[in-house]
């Protein structure tokens, strides 16, 4: 079939519910109208309500509740509105969630989804623009994940559910219906912590996620004579070492591109790593391009937050005439 | 060895064990006026004439205020909104019974309260445009929006425990909807503010949904008001679409609360408009609901009480209208005549004196826009009034 990225989310779910009669899916808005974004739509007429809920408006209790059933057995799909209103759940994804097979000594484990849109570009309201997923690929136990096309949101939203610990799944809502591909029918699955290489070249390894994804390609589009490879990490945590170190190895250059705040966020981590296993290999500083260190402004400025083609583009124009 | 049955019998019926139950609380709805406009002489608020039509002008601002902020959006010159059209009895009624020096934690959908309060139109209208210079609520004691739904109630036990020690004549005044009173932010804002004994109204302004869902799939309590009793609170239940009584309901709960007793208000009134302008109520609730609730519509209900006591004689609606049109129009010209807003805005506020990593990536930016200037065609909004 021909999908956005939201529709595969759509199908992923209807392929998993009637897969597993073991998956339900809850969260705000998800059952009678189909979520806000309209993910979940459909789901509530084919699966009935005892599988399909609208909650009330509990972060805490959605996320948390979701620990309890499936340490019981069943494989919840929850979702978060918006990510921006997922840290009064950050208690129970790090208390709970992250290390119940661990403090249980694996009697007890929590197969479970949080399903959540994130990223700024939609002008939305405050709170409903930030990109964290740093924050929670720093929690042990926890897989984070980010699809940034269809194919993949289908795919890696099936191993997801079918996955025996906890995933986070941050969806790129900025992209959510803005490119179409052709995905299969039916159940299939894309792996967890392994990237992708979306491009590949001999010049500079651009290393991106989510909706940046996008821009990065972009960038290099516009870039002539430079032969760039391009990484689509696709999994915050586990990390995909051996992709990023083998591309440097053969590159010499890197530059990581992400949304999120520079100070802390994920291309630190990306930057350790090839120190820690390729440094001799470099051939140039590492650059990164990231959002500024403050918060994603409100609508009328949001867009000068965004990192856009030009910024990245800069940036491995100088990488690579280093 | 462990001797412990594995089946426990069920509980005997004559043990004496009596559950306390929600159906043990008998919960009154005040009212002043009723849907035809009849009234409870004794209850009417001691105002003035001047008053009374205010009241009304006020909900009227409030209705067209919506209406009109509602095209703005059409148009794309507002982000989303939401509009408290349904509720004009509730947000009025509170506000009017605020005192200036009262702080207000607003939500969105109190528009009329906050103008009254002393926050300009043309600040209200920059905010919905997404210009971080009007989130300062110049010159009214309002604080931030609280887009994150219930984070606000803490902050305004808070607030009011600053209050209380200053020795201060005022109060915190939370607004907050029937969705926020499930978020633990609300459960544990309250029960501190009970364990304090702070000045602090907690105003919920039950409309019925949180977005799709209906209230009473929120909660299984059949009333917002009785979980005031879970904090040992006081509690209101007032018809949210009277103004007088939403007028009188908060002025007591004012005083209760500068007594040391705050007080959780529940206002039941309905929302008839979308959720916000990115919403389609049709998908979860019927037209006739929707009827049914512009048949208790709360400006014709007050009016019909203004008439009734002969006090509408000397409202001139018209008049009215015409002011509060033209009110909205210099808002909007004022709004458009905002100088462009330059980038440094992003950088600043974050902390009281800007780190040198902050300054450094402000500059990166600067330079950037300059050496790139195709940096434009990316950035659609500019930040203009
Ligand atoms: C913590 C949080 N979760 C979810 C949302 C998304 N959201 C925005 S408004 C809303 C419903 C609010 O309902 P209610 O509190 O009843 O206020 P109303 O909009 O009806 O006035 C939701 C779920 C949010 N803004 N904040
Ligand atoms: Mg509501």
């Amino acid at each position: 079939m021909n999908a956005t990225i939201i529709d595969a989310i759509n199908d992923a779910l209807h392929a998993e519910m009637r897969n597993d009669d073991r998956t339900l899916v809850f969260g705000q808005d998800v059952a009678e109208s189909g979520g806000v974004f309209r993910a979940t739509d459909g789901l509530l007429a084919a699966f009935g309500s005892d599988r399909v809920l609208d909650t009330p408006l509990s972060e805490i209790a959605i996320v948390g509740s979701a620990v309890g059933l499936a340490t019981h057995g069943f494989r919840p799909i929850a979702e978060i509105q918006f990510s921006g209103f997922l840290p009064p759940a950050f208690d129970q994804l790090v208390t709970n969630a992250s290390r119940i097979r661990w403090r249980t000594r694996g009697e007890l484990t929590a197969p479970m989804v949080v399903r959540t849109p994130y990223g700024a570009g939609v002008r939305a309201l405050e709170h409903h623009s930030e990109s964290l997923e740093g924050a929670y690929g720093h929690v042990p136990g926890l897989t984070v994940a980010i699809p940034s096309t269809p194919h993949d949101a289908k795919g890696m939203l099936i191993s997801a559910i079918r996955d025996p610990d906890p995933v986070l799944f941050m969806e790129p809502k900025h992209v959510y219906r803005s490119l179409r591909e052709d995905i299969p029918e039916g159940a299939y699955t894309e792996p967890l912590g392994e990237a992708a290489i979306r491009r590949e070249g001999d010049d500079v390894t651009v290393v991106s996620w989510g909706a940046m994804m996008h821009k990065t390609l972009e960038a290099v589009d516009n870039l002539d004579g430079v032969d760039a490879e391009v990484i689509d990490l696709r999994t915050i945590s586990p990390l995909d070492r051996e992709t990023i170190t083998e591309s440097v190895r053969k590159t010499g250059r890197c530059v990581v591109v992400h949304e999120a705040a520079k100070t802390g966020g994920f291309a630190g981590e990306l930057v350790a790593t090839i120190n820690d296993e390729v440094l001799l290999y470099l051939e140039a500083p590492i650059e990164r391009v990231t959002g500024f260190d403050i918060p994603v402004p409100l609508l009328s400025m949001e867009d000068y937050y965004v990192p856009h083609p030009p910024r990245i583009e800069e940036a491995i124009t100088k990488t690579v005439s280093y | 060895m462990d001797d412990s049955p594995r089946t426990v019998p069920p509980a005997a019926a004559d043990i004496g064990v009596d559950p306390l139950s929600q159906g043990d609380l008998e919960i009154e709805t005040y009212r002043v006026v009723r849907s035809d406009g009849s009234f409870d002489a004794e209850r009417v608020p001691d105002l003035d004439d001047e008053a009374f039509r205010d009241l009304y002008r006020w909900m009227l601002l409030q209705r067209i205020y919506d209406e009109r902020a509602t095209k703005l959006q059409r148009r794309g010159r507002l982000g989303t909104i939401a509009s408290g059209h349904g509720q004009e009895a509730s947000i009025i009624g509170s506000g009017y019974a605020l005192s200036r020096d009262d702080w207000i934690f607003p939500y969105g959908r109190e528009a009329g309260a906050l103008l009254l309060h002393g926050l300009s139109m043309r600040d209200l209208l920059l905010y919905w445009r997404g210009v971080e210079d009007a989130s300062r609520m110049e010159g009214a004691n309002v604080f931030g929006m609280a887009i994150s739904i219930g984070s606000h109630i803490p902050l305004a036990t808070g607030k009011a425990w600053g209050l209380e020690l200053d020795g201060e004549d005022a109060i915190a005044f939370a607004n907050l909807g029937d969705g926020a009173t499930s978020t633990g932010a609300f459960h544990e804002g309250l029960n501190f503010a009970g364990v304090l004994g702070v000045p602090a109204v907690f105003f919920c302004q039950n409309n019925q949904y949180a977005i799709s869902l209906p209230f009473d799939e929120q909660t299984n309590a059949e009333t917002v008001a009785q979980k005031a009793l879970a904090y040992g609170v006081d509690g209101i239940r007032v018809d949210g679409n009277d103004v007088l009584a939403v007028y009188n309901a908060v002025s007591t709960a004012r005083e209760r609360a500068l007594e040391g007793a705050p007080v959780l208000v529940e206002a039941v009134t309905y929302r008839r408009s979308a959720h916000t302008t990115s919403d389609d109520p049709t998908r979860y609730r019927s037209g006739d609901e929707v009827d049914e609730w512009e048949e208790r519509d709360p400006l014709a209900r007050y009016r019909a009480f203004l008439e009734r006591t002969g006090r509408w004689d000397a409202i001139d609606e018209d008049t009215i209208r015409e002011e509060v049109e033209a009110e909205f129009d210099e808002a909007v010209d004022a709004a458009d005549a905002v100088e462009e807003r330059g980038i440094d805005e992003l950088f600043a506020y974050l902390h009281e004196e800007m780190p040198p990593e902050l300054e450094r990536q402000l500059e990166e930016l600067r330079d950037l826009l300059e050496e790139r200037p195709d940096m434009y065609e990316f950035i659609e909004q500019r930040p203009k009034g």
